[in-house]
């Protein structure tokens, strides 16, 4: 599944730039959601790939690659739940 | 044009149809009932070629107004009291969303204790929540206004959702010789509803998308600046009404009488026949009273009344409204155009007729006389027991 991504994005210089409405396409990010974190997940060697974190991530930010999972830390809030729910303890929280 | 009795709520109900809405949601509530039963006759004859969707609540009955007009359809809802209470979130919705819907409001009291009669605390309630608020006067102004509203909202400067407000009963179930316009001076009032703030199948969309604190008061702002350019639409509107039909009704506020008058009252809605009567009568004992209707409370009419009450000696505001604890809304809002504008001069507040109350023409006689004499500045009227425990 691709995940959305975020776009380049020039804030408004004048009143008229702004759209009159707001509905726009789908998924189309352009501001971080992640200022408010003051932990960050970082999954270690021990991952077993069971997926549990991807499955209970509040914000579907654990995302699979070729060789494992990554976190996408424009979108992570840094709730712990991923720390919690790992079954071999794979995953440390780490203060920013 | 023809002619025809008709309530406050079935002359409503045959605006909308010259209106030619193509989405109307619909739930009913006492006393604005009968215009939905109206349209849904209209529906079934075909006399109204539109897509009436019966839902489960009112807060579907604007959700579902909001979609329809979120496709760039003209669209059509009604409620009254507590259901534009159960609708609150949305008002909100429809209004940030600049979506142009036209929506009839049976101004109606609110719980508890529980009571289906007339007054303006429902909608006096909702004063912030972004959309244009006009209070009609008599049925005739009930049908011109379902028309009119939409020639306002749909304009591209204003972009904001109307509403129309009959006082329950007194105007939406008593009936009237009404005017009905012909559909070819109606289309030439009312072009069909243009947009570009819409969805389609080609061009899909997600609607209401999340602003952050660094660009949302800007949003905010422009809501604002459409509600402020929209008092310029309406006069326009007026006159353009005018012109076709040959009858208007002065744009935002609707002066009675008001030349070298010392004393005026000002009203809202229906009450304002009664008054103007009273205002007859004491100029011919030569008394120098005078009258002022407001009809749309938003965007307020702050230069309106600026302008015409720049030398008298007291004003009164009668409204069927009282927000607990200080005094009636319409009141604060006068008060401070008077305020903002250095006006000297005295002001009172008649509360009346909450409940459904009647308001008599001795009340309104003791409302003159309160003026000229001086006294309390907020005052129920007609209660039915001492306040002096
Ligand atoms: S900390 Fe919370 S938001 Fe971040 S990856 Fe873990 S579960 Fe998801
Ligand atoms: S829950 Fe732990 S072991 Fe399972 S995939 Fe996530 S990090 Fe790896």
């Amino acid at each position: 599944m691709s995940k959305p991504y975020l776009r380049p994005y020039q804030k408004p210089q004048k009143l008229s730039d702004y759209p009159l409405g707001t509905a726009s396409e789908a998924g189309y990010l352009v501001t971080k959601n992640c200022g408010w974190r003051n932990e960050r997940p970082i999954i270690m060697d021990e991952c077993i790939n069971c997926l549990q974190c991807y499955l209970y991530c509040p914000d579907g930010v654990i995302f699979k690659t070729k060789s494992g999972l990554d976190i996408d830390y424009d979108f992570c809030k840094g709730c712990g739940i991923c720390e919690k729910i790992c079954p071999k303890q794979a995953i440390k929280m780490e203060v920013e | 044009m023809t002619k025809a009795f008709l309530s406050g709520n079935e002359a409503f109900a045959e605006g909308v149809r010259l209106a030619r809405p193509q989405v109307i949601s619909i739930y009913p509530i006492t006393p604005q009932t009968t215009v939905v039963e109206r349209l849904s006759e209209m529906v079934e004859n075909s006399s109204l070629k539109s897509e009436l969707i019966h839902v489960e609540s009112e807060h579907s009955a604007l959700s579902c107004a909001i979609g329809a007009s979120a496709m760039g359809a003209r669209t059509f809802t009604a409620t009254s009291s507590q259901g534009l209470l159960y609708m609150a979130e949305c008002l909100h919705y429809a209004s940030g969303g600049r979506f142009p819907i036209v929506m009839m409001n049976a101004n109606r009291s609110t719980a508890l204790p529980w009571n289906i009669y007339g007054d303006q605390r429902d909608s006096l309630s909702q004063l912030d929540c972004g959309w244009i608020q006009v209070y009609v006067e008599d049925a005739q102004e009930s049908l011109d206004m379902a028309l009119q509203g939409y020639h306002i909202a749909e304009s591209p400067l204003v972009s904001t959702p109307v509403m129309v407000n009959l006082d329950g009963f007194v105007l939406t179930h008593t009936y009237e010789t009404v005017e009905i316009p012909n559909q070819t001076d109606a289309d030439r009032f009312l072009p069909p509803f243009q947009t570009k703030n819409k969805m389609s199948l080609d061009n899909p969309k997600n609607l209401a998308f999340s602003v952050g604190p660094d660009n949302n008061m800007e949003f905010k702002y422009l809501q604002h600046k459409a509600m402020l350019d929209s008092k310029r639409i309406i006069e326009e509107t007026d006159k353009k009404f005018a012109e076709i039909f040959g009858r208007g009704y002065g744009g935002l506020t609707q002066g009675y009488r008001l030349e070298d008058a010392d004393y005026i009252l000002i009203t809202l809605g229906s009450i304002t026949g009664l008054c103007r009567e009273v205002v007859d009568e004491l100029r011919q004992n030569g008394e120098m009273v005078g009258l002022l209707k407001i009809r749309f409370l938003r965007p307020f009419p702050d230069e309106d009344l600026a302008a015409a009450l720049g030398s008298v000696k007291a004003i009164g505001v009668l409204e069927k409204d009282i927000s607990f604890g200080y005094e009636g809304t319409v009141y604060t809002n006068v008060n401070s155009v008077i305020a903002k504008n250095g006006l000297r001069l005295e002001t009172y507040n008649f509360i009346a007729g909450l409940g459904g109350r009647d308001i008599s023409r001795e009340n309104i006689r003791a409302m003159f006389r309160h003026l000229q004499t001086g006294g309390q500045h907020v005052n129920f009227i007609g209660l039915g027991v001492s306040i002096d425990e």
